[in-house]
């Protein structure tokens, strides 16, 4: 049995539930900015998996973390161009759409997996921590949130990049008349297949990244379906949060602390198996979901493709 | 009340002029040859029943279709008007029938949607411009009001601002009066004046004649795709009302016009003259309370009102009618007395039964019937043939299925005696439903409500849409099954309908009832339209 009132433990436990959550952060940013034009994007786990493969193959072959994140931006995005050419362009449903390129990603991801480091199972090392003075010195919080690397910081001033761009610019209020009312965006003169698709790409790009960093930063490899479902609960969390950024941040990290308090119930001496320990994360996502189900309410227009003049 | 003085001190020069116009639908002509000229200060009224084409001219001039012939000239100089953002480079502002707000959003944010230009929202600059077209409607808009919470007429003022926002110099009203109160639409003449004052081109459609008349400096008049009338200025002044009314409802229905009803009829259809109520009997209050509702709720969702704490009686015999803004909870009116919602509090009775917790089928069997106002897609299976819709409700009954099985004579015989009675036009009973038009689709379920003694039927928005003719029949299938004795809920945005068909007519605003004006005097759509016009204005909660 651990103690697990050490400061130690307790820095473990913060680090912890940054790594799980920052994943899920980028992903349901872009899942945000997606459903609030109406564009649902299903393949978000899928391109999760694409930006967590391309990001840890390149960080593995050029030993940079940086042109790891980007090669996972990249990959998320050449995703997402797929999508947007067969859902926006050409109208089809974005469900079947979504739901194949998820198929893709973790299919594609696998096997490239298998047949190039399936026998060695290579490992990343530790990236570098980019740590903000003075803060970083303070006991437990020091060590736990003020070492965090780069891209952690990076998340999260995009975090802020999103909310202000869908609520303070022009363009983030054609991306919300899009999703509300794509007949008034039109009748406006804005352009609902172009907003669509910027904000389809971004998407894409987050959600490359949010796979990227879980590679690269949580994790520290690779492994054939390693998001386990994280894209889908960026759906949700979407869903929940109907646009307002906080609580795209709240709830992604109330779903990193109880996958590292799954965690930390492995490392006690409590005898559950570790099948119902790795449920918890699933089974907190339904709570939240019966309890909050009622409230959650998508823009009018999603996943419904826009034609002009179609009736 | 027009602007025929004012038009004089602008030039004659065509600001707009639409040359040969042609637009080909699948099986329509929608628009056959159309040559138009839009004068500067002038009111140009296009009149024309549903599916003469009137909105598809409009469309193409608005960017939203490209005619498939001829051509639009602005200033004498051709143009393509190849999207709604170049119709506002060219200075065409629309105001279309449905509202193009988007209601969960401010008055401001509807407004900055059109902004082009700089990153950030520049909330400062639009409360400017919004405060310099007040003043040319000469009315007051509430920047920070969420559209959701504005009345009919305060919408179509922002409407209208929107349309008028980067300078535009020819405003297209799409029937822009059909849904408004009487009070409204005085507003919306007065604003209209103040802009032809000010040089600027209004387009205004319209079915209703004597608004044409009223308002209009020249009016247009089409018929199936085609310019069948167009009288100048100076000939629309020299005529009177009743000899405008002649000259306009010959070229609206030529030979047709004897097909959709007498001539009091077709004057009352094309709003030539204003509906009143001729009351059988003086009282009802001494027949059978077939639906009660008392003390109703149901739940609200964030695009729709849903009805709280609303009684309401209804007599064997008597039409009620519901007035209110389209969502103000009509829908969930209906819904709960036919049992697709539930009430989350409060009771209905049926013939003094309570039924609350009774489903859809089991209130059809006591005699409650709904006709929905989603027609094609509520109201019919469209891939279903003719005949198994209009047995849709009678599925598994005796004679129509035998032993689980359906039994074909029956339901052809029974069919084919609803589509004669009913006048459904369709190629056989054998045909798609969703091939039908929707006049038809609307016989077809009129005729599937109407059979099986029902003693309580609830339409809703029951002509919407329609050509005249078909307006026509179904106002009288309304009128005779209250006459044999009845009781009508009648849902209606049609201020005109209501008062034609009602005995009482019930407000509901923001899913309550907040008034009821009994029929009797020609002045009820006047207080009907009190009612609408101050509970949106006092009542400032939001869903």
């Amino acid at each position: 049995m651990i103690d697990i009132l050490t400061t130690t433990f307790i820095a473990t436990f913060i680090a912890g539930v940054i790594a799980s959550a920052i994943p899920l952060v980028l992903g349901s940013l872009g899942e945000t900015l997606g459903e609030q034009s109406g564009v649902l994007n299903l393949g978000i786990e899928g391109m999760m998996l694409f930006g967590a493969y391309f990001g840890f193959v390149t960080t593995l072959e050029t030993n940079s973390y940086f042109l790891g994140l980007l090669a996972g931006i990249a990959a998320g995005f050449v995703m997402s161009i797929l999508m947007v050419m067969l859902n926006i362009w050409l109208g089809l449903n974005q469900i079947v759409i979504g739901l194949a390129l998820t198929m893709i990603g973790g299919g594609i991801t696998s096997v490239l997996y298998f047949s190039t480091y399936g026998q060695t199972t290579p490992r990343l090392g530790q990236p570098d921590v980019f740590p903000i003075p003075v803060l970083s010195d303070l006991p437990v919080v020091g060590s736990s949130i003020f070492q965090q690397p780069l891209a952690f910081w990076i998340a999260l001033v995009l975090a802020f990049v999103v909310s202000v761009v869908l609520r303070n610019t022009n363009f983030g209020l054609r991306v919300r008349a899009a999703g509300q009312n794509p007949n008034s965006l039109d009748a406006a003169g804005g352009n609902v297949v172009r907003t669509r698709t910027y904000v389809a790409l971004l998407g894409g790009a987050f959600a490359g990244f949010g796979g990227a960093y879980l590679a690269l930063m949580s994790a520290g490899t690779f492994t054939p379906f390693m998001t386990s479902g994280i894209g889908y609960i960026a759906i949700v969390v979407t869903m929940l949060s109907r646009g307002r950024i906080l609580w795209v941040i709240a709830s992604s990290f109330v779903y990193g602390i109880s996958v590292s308090v799954g965690t930390v119930l492995q490392l006690t001496s409590f005898d559950l198996p570790t099948d119902v320990i790795k449920m918890l994360p699933f089974v907190a996502v339904m709570i939240t979901l019966i309890v909050f189900a009622r409230s959650s309410y998508v823009p009018p227009a999603l996943g419904v493709p826009y034609t002009r003049g179609a009736r | 009340m027009n602007a025929r003085s004012a038009a004089a001190t602008h030039s004659n020069t065509p600001v707009v002029s639409m040359r040969h116009v042609g637009k080909v639908f699948p099986g329509v002509i929608a628009n056959d040859d159309i040559t138009l000229d839009i004068r500067p200060g002038r009111v140009h009224c296009l009149l024309g029943e549903n599916g003469a084409g009137k909105s598809t001219l409009i469309s193409i001039l608005a960017g939203m279709q490209q005619p498939d012939t001829g051509w639009i000239e602005i200033d004498g100089q051709k143009v393509n008007i190849s999207s709604p953002r170049s119709a506002m480079d060219y200075g065409i502002g629309v105001v279309y029938q449905h509202s193009t707000l988007i209601s969960t959003m401010t008055v401001l944010e509807n407004l900055m949607l059109g902004v082009t230009g700089g990153a950030f929202l520049n909330r400062e600059s639009a409360r400017s411009r919004l405060t310099e077209i007040s003043a040319m409607l000469g009315v007051e808009i509430d920047p920070d009001a969420e559209a959701a919470d504005l009345a009919l007429g305060q919408q179509q003022q922002v409407e209208i601002a929107k349309a008028m926002w980067k300078g535009s110099r020819v405003l297209i009203l799409d029937e822009p009066t059909s849904m408004l109160a009487p009070q409204a639409i005085a507003d919306l003449d007065a604003s209209v004046e103040r802009l032809t004052k000010d040089g600027i081109a209004v387009i205004f459609i319209t079915h209703k004649l004597r608004e044409a008349y009223s308002m209009g400096d020249e009016v247009s008049v089409l018929r199936r795709g085609r310019l069948v009338a167009s009288i100048d200025a100076e000939t629309l002044e020299g005529l009177s009302e009743e000899k405008f009314t002649n000259a306009v409802l010959a070229a609206m229905f030529g030979d047709d016009i004897s097909a959709i009803g007498d001539r009091n009829d077709v004057e009352l259809l094309s709003g030539a003259k204003v509906a009143t109520k001729v009351r059988t009997k003086s009282s009802r209050s001494d027949e059978k309370l077939v639906l009660h509702l008392e003390d109703v709720t149901t739940p609200s969702t964030p695009t729709e009102f849903g009805v709280s704490n609303v009684s309401l009686k209804l007599r064997a015999g008597e039409v009620v009618g519901v007035a209110g803004i389209d969502g103000h909870g009509q829908s969930a009116l209906a819904e709960v007395v036919a049992g697709q919602v539930r009430a989350t509090s409060g009771s209905v009775f049926l013939d003094g039964d309570d039924v609350t917790k009774l489903g859809v089928r089991a209130r059809q069997e006591l005699g409650l019937r709904y006709v929905t106002d989603d027609r094609l897609h509520e109201g019919i299976v469209a891939d279903l043939s003719v005949a198994l819709n209009l047995l849709l409700k009678q599925i598994g009954k005796l004679p129509y299925w035998k032993r689980g099985q359906i039994s074909k004579p029956d339901v052809d015989a029974e069919a084919t005696r609803l589509v004669e009675a009913f006048e459904i036009r369709t190629p056989s009973i054998h045909a798609r439903a969703g091939a039908l038009s929707g006049g038809n689709i609307q016989k077809l379920l009129l005729a599937r409500e109407l059979s099986h003694q029902p003693t309580v039927v609830v339409f809703n928005k029951p002509t919407y849409g329609l050509d005249l003719k078909t307006v026509n029949r179904v106002r009288k299938i309304v009128k005779d099954f209250a006459e044999q004795g009845g009781a009508v809920l009648l849902i209606s945005t049609d201020l005109d309908e209501l008062v034609e068909l009602s005995d009482r007519v019930a407000i509901i605003s923001r899913g309550r009832l907040v008034g009821e004006v009994e029929n009797n005097s020609p002045d009820t759509a006047r207080q009907v339209g009190e009612f609408m016009v101050g509970s949106a204005h006092s009542e400032g909660n939001h869903v």
